[in-house]
């Protein structure tokens, strides 16, 4: 059951969007959010609207997982765009009481929608298509200007990995203890929240213990192998950006002047 | 020539507790090993076997006595990672020594540390991979594989980081009989094609019998050390501290103590069959 659970999500393939340069899908994937919230008619919003759903189609991942991770948002999604289409400006198109709904509300909640929708798509298209390694290699590399002003860059990207690196051990482990606690007849679906919660505790606590231990022998074997912080090592992997990026950068550098020139070909909206 | 040799080794975990003296989890071991040696450091829980093999790459540093690798002084702490670049160790459990989520990244962490170049470290992981035969895992994800395979993974780590001696403390406590054999025949191919020297900790005798020279350990001291088959003779010695014989050993003594006539112990199943038919004529 809890083996279920993938972190980060990641679907391994080919396509242009799997093999650009992580770095560049992180710096690109901002521009983007930046941008989405900056389209201010209804032109714009249907540039970025079919931008998504273009490198959707090419980024070789099926629609249905995508369709899956809007899933879990669509309360959200939902709540906000209600909520907007009640606070709106303006004259009165229906009323009943005090509610109200004006076009400036129904603008609103289209819009809303649409930027939830797409910023949802386009961080799952990012952690589909880059390998949790990857993802911790281009922020270290991304972050390397800081370590000047004494952030710890690389400890921190450090952590990231083995982060990643244990969650399935200890998702086992936690099915493992589950199963041994069931078995000396621990009660874990029945009763109300409280008493649920207070059953997960015999659960938490071997594996609290076990992770401490685990740690401290994961810090033995990294020492062992020589591992002295981030002074004077390499890497196998050296990321490095090539034609396919400078052509992925101009795409949405022109999808962003696009939208720039409809934001002032044509009054806005919002 | 000796490429480790320790003299008169004490260690002891804890401080002086409650005005009593602690116990010393080694006490007063003095032990060369040579080049290409493939040896196994034997003994039931608690003798002192791990915290040796913690020193031999500097893991811990001697309370009393001096260990030397490769002539460096493993109590200098300006030669530790020279001396963990020369001796490699491989623990006991293979989930807790994986330290990246991909098998061949796991492998180059060794390299990345001491500063290898990338192309150099890319063909060092392909070698040392393919000398455990894991070369077709190579972009698999650690957890998905079986016991064997991750102890097999640990050893091309330490494989990858060129080292001349490799430590192994109890590679196979946790593996099933498959995962075993993998282990064990990894490691004899190693030896004896690669010269490399083992340091083999154990306490299955089956494995030690595999090894050039066994060093019995009881109670933090040497007990006994020789060859396979002079260990494994003194019957009586090793069964007086709790230890085992192989089951093809524990037969012909037992046959023996039934008045049959043994002159020489068998140490393997195939040792021990040759010399049933030749005692039955």
């Amino acid at each position: 059951m809890v083996r279920d659970v993938t972190l980060g999500q990641f679907y391994p393939g080919n396509s242009f969007i799997h093999r650009l340069d992580p770095r560049s899908k992180i710096l690109l994937l901002i521009g983007y959010l930046v941008i989405i919230f900056c389209t201010f008619n209804y032109l714009s919003l249907s540039l970025v609207t079919i931008f998504t759903l273009f490198y959707i189609l090419i980024s070789g991942v099926s629609p249905k997982i995508y369709l899956k991770s809007l899933k879990v948002i669509i309360v959200i999604v939902l709540i906000t765009s209600v909520l907007n289409l009640f606070y709106g400006t303006g004259e009165p198109i229906w009323q009943w009481g005090i509610i109200s709904i004006t076009m400036n509300g129904i603008n609103r909640a289209v819009f809303v929608t649409i930027r939830i929708v797409c910023l949802i798509l386009a961080s799952s298209c990012l952690t589909f298509t880059t390998s949790p390694t990857d993802l911790t290699d281009a922020i270290e590399s991304l972050l390397k200007p800081i370590a000047k002003i004494h952030f710890p860059v690389h400890e921190v990207a450090m952590m990231m990995t083995l982060a990643l690196r244990f969650v399935p051990t200890l998702l086992e482990e936690t099915d493992k203890i589950m199963q041994a606690q069931k078995a000396r007849g621990a009660d874990m679906d029945s009763g109300n929240i409280v008493t649920r919660v207070k059953a997960f505790i015999p659960i938490l606590i071997p594996l609290f213990v076990s992770a401490f231990r685990r740690a401290y022998d994961v810090a033995t074997a990294m020492e062992c192998r020589c591992y002295h912080g981030g002074a004077g090592r390499t890497r196998m992997k050296v990321l490095h950006m090539t034609k396919r990026d400078a052509a992925a950068f101009a795409v949405v550098a022109l999808m962003i002047s696009g939208v720039i020139v409809c934001n002032m070909m044509f009054p806005a909206v919002m | 020539m000796e490429f480790i040799s320790a003299q008169n080794v004490c260690f002891s975990y804890s401080e002086i507790e409650d005005g009593k003296k602690a116990v010393n989890a080694v006490d007063g071991v003095s032990l060369d090993i040579k080049k290409g040696e493939f040896v196994a450091l034997l003994g039931h829980n608690g003798c002192g076997k791990s915290t040796m093999a913690k020193h031999f790459n500097a893991m811990l540093v001697p309370d009393s006595g001096k260990v030397y690798v490769d002539g460096d002084d493993t109590s200098d702490e300006d030669k530790t990672y020279d001396i963990r670049r020369k001796v490699g160790l491989v623990q006991q459990n293979p989930d807790n020594q994986l330290v990246a989520s991909i098998v061949e990244e796991d492998v180059a962490f060794g390299p990345e540390n001491l500063g290898v170049p990338p192309q150099e470290i890319r063909l060092r992981v392909d070698e040392a991979l393919k000398a455990v035969d894991m070369y077709e895992y190579r972009k698999n994800a650690p957890f998905k594989l079986s016991g064997g395979q991750k102890q097999r993974i640990a050893i091309a780590g330490v494989l990858a980081m060129q080292t001349e001696c490799i430590v192994l403390d109890e590679p196979t406590a946790m593996l099933d009989p498959n995962g075993r054999n993998e282990v064990m025949s990894t490691l004899i191919k190693l030896n004896k094609k690669k010269n490399m020297t083992v340091v083999l900790i154990t306490h299955y005798m089956d494995e030690a019998v595999l090894a050039d020279r066994v060093v019995v350990m009881d109670n933090g001291r040497i007990l006994t050390q020789g060859k396979p088959e002079e260990v494994f003779s003194q019957v009586e010695l090793l069964k007086k501290h709790r230890l085992d014989v192989p089951q093809a050993t524990e037969l012909a003594y037992k046959l023996r103590g039934c008045g049959v006539k043994i002159d020489r112990l068998p140490l393997t199943t195939e040792d021990c069959v040759s010399m049933l038919e030749e005692v039955l004529g």
